[in-house]
């Protein structure tokens, strides 16, 4: 008899942290203290407090134990499952709080999300479509195949659902141009590409939940009148391959997916097809020319791949979050869906939230949640006491959102107004010591690297505008160089043949457009405020606290620094080549970098 | 899987082995698990409580272990909270006892009066 079961997170983030070593450790201690038969482990999808990882929670007291090692994880079983005592050292702890939290529900992290994209993650066994059962799974679609297609497009027209790739499409006026386009046959296909660096919301769908995008899948198959759906997943998300695939083989087991599903007459099979490391190819029509067989390359639009998609047939493509919405809204009803978030934008979006804040992880909020709550209460805030600078939106494609619109509320429309877009959920909050010539810089490289070269434009703009910003960083900008940035910048995004190019100058605008002093800095005094561009640093020796070791002396690979034993010494700026490998070995924090 | 029927009877058989995961509010089952209840018989309390809970069909009530409640000479110990109820530790708890508790007080909603030793909060 069961009396107690571990919930072990097993999302991507956690199994890096080494998930697998404590489950091992667990099972044995288990076995040693004789009570295997009474304990079961349950490894799910990933529970979102990726920086706590890795995470057990014991249940029935819904004990939240965090940061969990081979050493103590045996703890677990000897303190808190044979003597009933819980284990405070992997109790979590806040910054400003003297209490320890027991559940997840006394963690701030938590308390403000609203799960419903990942209702079941953390919570099943990903890998147990009896469990997805048990959550009410599939039960929209035995709903849907006694409704009409019109029936379910109209619900999820009257939802207000918006598609949760980044562009913001109307999903119900996608799926019914889909069903109303002549042609046949017509095809589903999921786009689970998630280039956007940093962004792992699709991913963790995927891999803690696959059955909630097949039984969408299924649902749209029906409604717009297509067999055959595709799932195309990056490459560089393996788990999520293996895990769908094993879904997708359960789901045909029971009958969810092959002839004549659940006694309705009506046909649906997916195949997954895997991507090849292109960031272009999440665009839509560049994914369609993927899947075919061919290079990735995007074409205009319209015609739309509603109307001419795969093989020119009418293709309906959405985004992995927007699928894992639609079961619930078939369940609830579409009153259900918009009873949170915004008028226009209802719903919930999932966020990565990362960077400099407190509590990174995967959280997902009601839409118009403003910034402030995301980085301050559900984030906890600026690492090490930091200042907050800004919070970059939207990955490749979107802008700096600054400390003066902390309360701005986020959603697909409010944050166009100060130059940057909500994206897909990639969230990476920014602090002081920054630079944000820098970053704007890091994303331009990686369009650069993923441009596909098809229309000049973002082929050669966006290359000479990547060639102005090095030579800013390396402290050779030039006056007039931010005016030429800002009227490329303009004609890239009018001209470009498709989204990647239209949105590559977001983050160079956006910063200049917030931090223009910054880059002035960069240009005129040759100096990175934040310490960040090495070309434009300069590091001296405090004659104060130098005590003549000659330990950077010793370390610097050009002899730049001269000085006898126990006097003050000295670095050559003109020799110097800026390694910091003196910052780094002096222990007397008398080197200052500047 | 060709009907709603069967799709209902997977979620509720798996419903139960998902019991453990499931919110409960009705109340609290607290076995005390210390070296003296375990010494005294507690494991076989525990035991006779998740049984005689699952047969009795509660899915609403938390049946959990903890550490030594202080009351050695009286243990096994097991202390019962429900929801709107000042909560009542009983002592001396044996197998049959676990079971009467059970379904005397968490079913049928009756104090066990003669195996009361403290009433309110410890």
């Amino acid at each position: 008899m069961i009396r107690n079961q571990l919930l072990v997170c097993a999302g991507g983030a956690c199994i890096t942290s080494g998930e697998k070593s404590v489950k091992d450790v667990l099972v044995e201690e288990l076995a040693k203290n004789g009570i295997q038969d009474e304990v079961q482990i349950i490894e799910t999808g990933c529970m979102g407090a990726c920086d706590l990882g890795p995470i057990v929670v014991v249940y029935p007291e819904g004990t939240f134990y965090q940061k969990v090692n081979m050493q103590n994880a045996g703890l677990i079983v000897s303190e808190h499952l044979v003597k009933g005592r819980t284990v405070p050292e992997l109790l979590y702890h806040g910054p400003t709080s003297e209490k320890k939290a027991q559940t997840s529900e006394e963690i701030p992290f938590y308390t403000r999300q609203v799960k419903r994209v990942l209702r079941n993650c953390g919570v099943i066994d990903p890998l147990s479509i009896e469990e997805y059962i048990a959550r009410d799974g599939y039960f929209a679609l035995g709903k849907a195949l006694e409704m009409t297609p019109d029936e379910i497009i109209k619900t999820v027209q009257d939802s207000g659902l918006r598609g949760r790739g980044g562009a913001g499409f109307p999903t119900g006026i996608k799926w019914k141009a889909t069903k109303d386009a002549t042609g046949s046959p017509k095809y589903i296909v999921c786009n689970g590409d998630e280039g956007d660096p940093g962004a792992f919301m699709d991913r963790s769908v995927l891999e803690g939940d696959p059955h909630s995008v097949i039984e969408a899948m299924v649902i749209a198959g029906f409604a717009i009148g297509a067999a055959t759906g595709y799932m195309y997943v990056r490459a560089e998300y393996p788990l999520a391959i293996e895990r769908f695939e094993y879904a997708i083989g359960k789901a045909r087991e029971y009958g969810f997916l092959g002839k004549n599903i659940l006694n309705s007459g009506f046909d649906f099979d997916i195949e997954i097809r895997i991507g090849a490391g292109a960031f272009v190819c999440g665009e839509e029509t560049a994914l369609l020319r993927s899947i075919e067989g061919k290079r990735g390359m995007p074409s205009v639009k319209p015609p739309f791949p509603a109307q001419a998609g795969l093989w020119g047939k009418p293709t309906l493509i959405n985004n992995v979050e927007t699928y894992a919405n639609i079961a619930p809204i078939l369940i609830n009803g579409a009153d259900w869906f918009r009873s949170v978030g915004t008028a226009k934008s209802p719903g919930t979006k999932v966020f990565a939230l990362v960077g400099k804040v407190q509590n990174t992880g995967l959280v997902e909020v009601p839409m118009g949640t403003t910034l402030r709550e995301l980085v301050f209460d559900i984030g906890g805030g600026i690492r090490n006491g930091k200042k907050f600078k800004g919070a970059q939106t939207g990955g490749p494609s979107g802008g700096i959102i600054t400390a003066d619109y902390l309360d701005m509320p986020i959603d697909f429309d409010s944050v166009k107004e100060i130059g940057t877009i909500m994206g897909s959920g990639g969230l990476v909050v920014l602090d002081e010591d920054n630079c944000m010539v820098d970053v704007a810089k890091f994303y331009l490289e990686f369009i650069v690297d993923e441009s596909c070269g098809k229309c000049t434009p973002c082929r050669e703009g966006t290359r000479q505008m990547y060639r102005i910003m090095e030579r800013i960083c390396d402290g050779k900008g030039h006056d007039g160089d931010i005016e030429k940035l800002k009227s490329l910048g303009k004609v890239i995004q009018l001209t470009s043949l498709c989204g990647l190019g239209q949105t590559a100058p977001n983050p160079v605008l956006s910063t200049i457009r917030f931090f223009e002093d910054e880059y002035r800095a960069h240009i005129e005094d040759k100096k990175c405020p934040a310490h960040v561009c090495k070309h434009l640093l300069t590091y001296s020796i405090n004659p104060d606290k130098c005590v003549g070791c000659t330990a950077c002396a010793r370390q610097c690979p050009v002899q730049a620094i001269t000085g006898e034993v126990k006097k003050t010494h000295v670095i050559d700026e003109d020799t110097c080549i800026k390694c910091g490998s003196c910052y780094e070995v002096c222990r007397f924090s008398a080197i200052l970098k500047e | 899987m060709k009907s709603l029927e069967e799709l209902k009877r997977i979620k509720e058989q798996t419903l139960k082995d998902m019991d453990l995961r499931r919110a409960k509010d009705r109340g609290k089952v607290v076995v005390a698990m210390g070296t003296c209840g375990i010494a005294a018989g507690a494991k076989d309390a525990l035991m006779a409580v998740i049984e005689e809970m699952e047969k009795a069909d509660i899915h609403d009530v938390q049946v959990v272990q903890s550490g030594c409640m202080g009351l050695c000479d009286r243990e096994p110990t097991v202390e019962v909270s429900m929801k709107g109820q000042p909560s009542v530790v009983y002592g001396d708890v044996n197998e049959a006892n676990a079971r009467r508790i059970v379904r005397e007080h968490i079913q049928g909603g009756q104090v066990v009066a003669e195996l009361v030793i403290k009433r309110g909060n410890i």
